[in-house]
């Protein structure tokens, strides 16, 4: 009996101490909220490892749809913002959630598709023909359909085609309401069409019979911008080590991480701080 | 050990028990005292089971009352009880007298020995580490008497104990509740077994469909029973 | 990180992200289980023995809760830990404690209800013999629960089942942040969303392994009890 006891004792102090026990390592951290894409496309397995052997900070991605990443900074749930949907993060300033937006990197799209291309854009280079006559096909398309900034690409890529898609949208247009990569694969099970960044394309693996099929359009550019989320909004806010990760990013030393992210040999993301208007 | 006041006699009036519209125990007075074992006989659903649950305290009588030693209260050390289908916790036999024992306040320094002492008066102690639900069914049956006695009860109440045991089991379960009786404990058993009443009565007390039909020491009520329900049970005749 | 190996080739080169992974899941199904329990089994053995009005509805609910979607225990505890939240001032959103919390609430229902249902089972049986022994509430919650205890392991395991198998949880709370929040099955979610599937598929065998060895060592424990206590 006295064994029982003792046994419960022990165990229950070994509970409470590992529930306690992450409370341990106090290290510089900040949390970032980005967008699956980035996260998926492999880009902060390469530059995060650098800062933190610069400035000892930790950086703890969570990624979500852009929708979802904007909302976590406006609630304080994260210290910066890193997002690819410029006109979203203007407004995320101008609510008072964000101190101010600077320009990072710009990625492009591409539009993906069958090798047997039944709506015959490949080679296309205007985005918005081989949009319209994808429409005209109805060849099918596979839209993330998720508020992202991918989406809103996409959409604004139709509205620029002269298409009204929330009404011209028939049987071939699939919005699934998730992520890049279960757009791709959604894709390749059904051989449709699909718009992509070019990082998640580049990582992926499930590509069945897809592949490039137009690219280059200037309309195709991807900008990214970071915000530090208001400490005058939340308080806890990690002004300092926030304000450090963004300064490095914008910095030559960041920019040069940046750029040196290859995949089989491609860069990914074209750095552009310091270009006006982006 | 228990210094002071005693549960006995136990003194039913007028006790009705019922369960919704079915009266169970109909107005039933009786006292039971101390001295030589008293035996509830009758045919099945007499309500005998539930006389003697009345008698430990499990139920309340839904009229009249019930007084252990002129007190009401239902609860109390100095009684025990042993069921038909005795149910032993899933531990070994002495771990089980070590409940009962600990339950009723025995520090554990003591416990060993009556534990000991205890599976030695039902003969089980050489049992004494086998995990208790391993064991037969009249072995089970010693159990719980072994943890009924653990408290060192003034009456034992047992409700037709060796009604699923075999003849070897009944004996030995039934020397135990003689020689329980031998050394002062009231033993008040409801019993299907007429051989058993008369091996073991000192008195009887015979009920039918909830009513006390007859009431007398065992000599008198099986050489010469006073109704007709009794001379009628005792033939052998199925009394409805 | 996990980029272009497979399962196995991690396992055997025991890749430290992934043995962390595997350590994060374990460490935090474990400990969701272990408060579910807490919490669950005195729940459970209230809900067995006390009658009190509205019973009936609790046990209802109770065991509809053992279905509750994880992505909407996930939400609902985000929502209370975010620092817009009512918890916020707590700053866990995003930790491995957020994790816990979340996922031991996904599972004390699931661990309340089966322990409900067997100690009522063994309070039908046990009644008569506690009630005579004059074992008071405490003693019966006590005793009921030591004696279900094999039958409780089983109620353990499938609480840690759901515990190990659910990613909405887990997800939302934590965040699938890299080397901090990332489990078995956020790193699945993930890799299948690159489109690795080769490697979420041998991620997910690794999964089902480690239950199976859990539920494996659970058994033999049973089993030794059994032997030992009958």
């Amino acid at each position: 009996m006295l064994n029982r006891r003792l046994i419960l004792t022990v165990a229950a102090v070994a509970v409470a101490a590992g529930f306690a026990s992450p409370a341990l390592a106090q290290e510089k951290s900040i949390v970032v909220s980005s967008t699956t894409s980035t996260t998926d496309s492999g880009l902060f397995n390469h530059i995060l490892p650098l800062f933190k052997q610069k400035t000892g900070i930790d950086v703890k991605v969570v990624s979500q749809g852009t929708g979802q990443a904007l909302d976590t900074g406006r609630r304080g749930d994260s210290d910066v913002v890193f997002v690819h949907a410029k006109a979203q993060e203007e407004k995320f300033v101008a609510e008072g959630f964000g101190v101010k937006r600077l320009p990072v990197m710009y990625n492009d799209f591409v539009l993906i598709g069958p090798k047997s291309d039944p709506a015959k854009v490949k080679g296309q280079k205007d985005i918005t023909a081989a949009l319209k006559a994808i429409q005209g096909k109805a060849a099918p398309f596979i839209s993330r359909g998720d508020k992202s900034g991918t989406h809103s690409a996409e959409l604004n890529l139709w509205k620029t085609a002269g298409i009204d898609i929330a009404k011209d949208k028939g049987d071939w247009y699939k919005e699934i309401g998730q992520g890049m990569g279960a757009a791709l694969n959604t894709a390749s099970a059904s051989n449709g069409y699909v718009l992509s960044d070019r990082a998640t394309w580049i990582n992926f693996k499930n590509r069945g019979d897809l592949e490039i099929v137009v690219e280059g359009d200037q309309r195709l550019f991807n900008q990214y911008g970071v915000m530090l989320v208001n400490p005058e909004k939340h308080k806890h806010v990690k002004k300092a080590e926030g304000q450090a990760f963004i300064d490095w990013l914008v910095s030559p030393e960041g920019q040069k991480a940046i750029a040196d992210y290859k995949i089989n040999g491609q860069q990914l993301f074209f750095p552009n701080a310091t270009a006006p208007g982006a | 050990m228990h210094g002071g006041m005693s549960d006995l006699p136990i003194t039913f009036e007028n006790a009705t028990v019922r369960a919704g519209a079915i009266t169970i125990l109909d107005r039933v007075s009786l006292a039971i005292t101390q001295g030589e074992p008293t035996l509830l006989i009758g045919p099945n659903g007499s309500g005998k089971s539930t006389l003697i649950r009345l008698g430990m305290g499990l139920i309340e009588a839904s009229e009249g009352r019930v007084r252990w030693g002129g007190r009401a209260n239902a609860d109390s050390p100095r009684r025990a009880m042993v069921f038909q289908h005795p149910v032993m916790l899933r531990r070994t036999a002495a771990d089980n007298i070590a409940y009962a024992l600990a339950s009723r306040g025995v520090p554990r320094a003591e416990q060993a020995s009556r534990i000991d002492a205890l599976l030695d008066q039902v003969g089980l102690k050489h049992l004494k580490d086998r995990p208790a639900r391993r064991l037969s069914g009249g072995e089970q049956q010693r159990m719980a008497l072994a943890r009924a006695l653990a408290c060192d009860p003034e009456v034992l109440f047992l409700d037709e104990p060796t009604a699923s045991l075999d003849p070897a089991s009944t004996k030995a379960v039934e020397d135990i509740v003689r020689a329980t009786a031998l050394r002062g404990v009231k033993v008040v058993m409801a019993s299907h077994d007429l051989g058993q009443a008369k091996r073991l009565a000192g008195d009887i007390v015979f009920l039918v469909r909830g009513r006390v039909i007859e009431q007398a020491r065992a000599e008198q009520f099986f050489t010469s029973p006073a109704t007709q329900e009794a001379k009628a049970f005792l033939r052998g005749d199925l009394v409805i | 990180m996990l980029e272009g190996a497979s399962a196995l080739d991690l396992i055997f080169s025991g890749d430290a992200n992934l043995y962390s992974i595997v350590g994060l899941s374990l460490y935090i199904s474990f400990f969701a289980v272990t408060l579910a329990a807490i919490v669950g089994f005195p729940l459970g053995a209230f809900l067995a023995l006390v009658n009190f009005p509205g019973r009936s509805f609790a046990i209802v609910v109770l065991n509809a809760f053992m279905g509750l979607p994880p992505v909407v225990v996930g939400l609902a505890v985000f929502l209370l830990l975010s620092r817009s939240g009512p918890l916020g001032f707590l700053g866990i959103l995003f930790t491995p404690r957020a994790m816990i919390i979340a996922q031991s609430l996904l599972v004390l229902p699931i661990i309340a209800a089966l322990a409900r249902q067997t100690i009522e089972d063994l309070w039908a049986e046990y009644r008569d013999e506690l009630t005579a022994m004059r074992v008071g509430p405490a003693g019966r919650v006590a005793t009921l629960l030591y004696d279900a205890r094999f039958s409780l392991v089983t109620t353990l395991l499938a609480g840690f089942g759901r515990a190990a198998a659910e990613v909405g949880t887990v997800m939302i709370v934590g965040g699938n942040i890299d080397g901090f929040t990332r489990t078995m099955t956020t790193a699945i979610a993930l890799e299948t969303s690159k489109g690795d599937l080769p490697l979420a598929m041998g991620l997910g065998i690794v999964l089902i392994s480690l239950v199976i060895v859990v539920n494996g060592i659970a058994w033999g424990v049973r089993r030794y009890g059994e032997l030992r206590a009958g």
